[in-house]
């Protein structure tokens, strides 16, 4: 613990490099939310951390391609301040304005969020249920992958030793399309979440359902993609029929843990409610768009 | 292994200090600069105490390293008031009781302060939001939104 170093690097080569080189642990520093708790926690023992928030291409948002591209240390005030991208992706702002407090917002990230790999991470639903991929550069160079493949477990993911999670893009949405996430903890503010629900929908001009996505998280080791419960969606006008479908698809899907915050079999039921009332919101705003 | 040589802007003054990298910016604050006015609460971000401004972000100070504030600009409680004078915050805070034993108060005038230069005007339901992760043990927070509230009164009179 000692000899703890800190390297902030200027660009993602000198970056990797020092990740891929490090013989012990070595640990990528974001908005330290996360690490530096469990550091200080002696929870984890580092090595070397690597603070990537001065890498150019780490912060900001950007418009790309039709679609937006957001650095993946950027900070969650930043994306929540944003007017152009919070109308875009109103379930993205909706997941990002319920990490923590202001203060934590200040630091925190989605790349953080998702890296860190906790089950119950509120912006990981969100990001999936949006379609988003990350961009990750590592000593092979660059991927891009789904970001429902990155976290596979509690505190794992499938990122290799060296690589670093850049960026996310959101692709451009088609007409009449609507996001939300909406979460269940005890407390109103500043909690974890018992369960987590992402829901993104295109509609036709008609209001029939083309497409939909639904992302579950705190409900299984990792945040699911539940495409049974965006299945019952699609062809439908989102009626009661539908979402009482899409209720007992959610609900089917989770394969909860008993712990402090709530029981299995409240995590199930809760899925299904909240699935119900996501789809719902995400529906008006699909309409308005 | 040697320390870590930092050089920082504290309300205005440059400052230098080493640091071990484990150490937080809190404790570099508190021990190696002896700018004592922060408080350490909980030093897990959950309590705001430790509440400083870090190039223009209001972050727990608990939460940064020492390290991470090479470089970089803070706004500290200790820069708050100008000599005798104090800020309209402090004032209130005074004159309103919005604190008791006044561990959680400086946190609370910096995340207040913070707010306040983003939105003159705020509403009870935004200012009891916004202060959502600065907790305080004694007050009850009705003074203390109270104060809040006639602080930026006052600050909006000009
Ligand atoms: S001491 Fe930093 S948030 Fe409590
Ligand atoms: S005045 Fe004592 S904790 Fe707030």
């Amino acid at each position: 613990m000692d000899d703890l170093r800190y390297e902030a690097p200027g660009t993602l080569e000198a970056a990797v490099a020092l990740l891929a080189g490090e013989e012990g642990d070595a640990r990528v520093l974001a908005g330290g939310t996360d690490v530096l708790v469990l550091l200080h926690a002696d929870m984890i023992e580092p090595d070397l951390l690597v603070d990537i928030k001065n890498i150019p291409e780490l912060t900001g948002i950007t418009q790309e391609n039709g679609g937006w591209r957001v650095g993946a240390a950027t900070i969650c005030m930043d994306i929540a301040d944003h007017e152009e991208f919070s109308a875009a992706w109103p379930g993205i702002i909706d997941s990002v304005k319920l990490i923590g407090s202001v203060q934590v917002k200040g630091r925190a990230s989605i790349g953080g969020n998702l890296a860190n790999a906790s089950p119950g991470a509120d912006t990981v639903p969100a990001i999936m249920a949006a379609g988003a991929t990350a961009s990750i550069f590592g000593p092979q160079g660059q991927r891009e992958v789904p970001v429902e493949d990155i976290a596979i477990g509690p505190g794992e993911t499938s990122l290799a030793k060296g690589e670093i999670i850049v960026s996310f893009f959101f692709p451009q949405r088609p007409a009449h399309s609507g996001g939300a996430y909406l979460r269940f903890t005890p407390r109103t503010e500043m909690d974890i979440a018992v369960v987590g629900v992402g829901i993104d929908l295109t509609l036709d001009d008609r209001g029939t359902c083309l497409a939909a996505r639904v992302a579950l998280g705190a409900v299984a080791a990792r945040a699911l993609m539940v495409d049974e419960a965006a299945a019952v969606l699609v062809g439908t006008p989102i009626d009661d029929a539908a979402l009482a479908n899409l209720a007992a698809a959610a609900s089917a899907a989770c394969r909860p843990i008993d712990d402090k915050r709530g029981t299995k079999e409240f995590r199930i039921k809760v899925a299904g409610v909240l699935a119900r009332r996501t789809a719902l919101i995400a529906l008006g705003r699909a309409k308005q768009s | 292994m040697a320390r870590n040589h930092i050089t920082t802007t504290i309300n205005g003054d440059e400052y230098e200090f080493l640091c071990d990298t484990e150490q937080t910016l809190l404790d570099c604050l508190r021990d190696e600069l002896f700018l004592t006015g922060t408080k350490e609460g909980c030093a897990s971000g959950d309590c705001g105490a430790c509440n400083v401004m870090l190039d223009g972000q209001l972050v727990c100070s608990c939460l940064v390293l020492g390290v991470e504030a090479d470089g970089k600009s803070m706004e500290t409680i200790e820069g708050m008031a100008h000599g005798e004078e104090l800020h309209p915050l402090q004032q209130k805070f005074l004159e309103l009781n919005g604190l008791q034993c006044g561990i959680c108060t400086p946190g609370i005038l910096i995340a207040a302060k913070a707010l306040l230069e983003r939105d003159p005007d705020p509403t009870e339901t935004e200012i009891r939001y916004w202060l959502a992760g600065n907790l305080c043990r004694c007050t009850g927070y009705d003074k203390v939104v109270r104060s809040v509230q006639a602080a930026a009164e006052e600050m909006r009179k000009g």
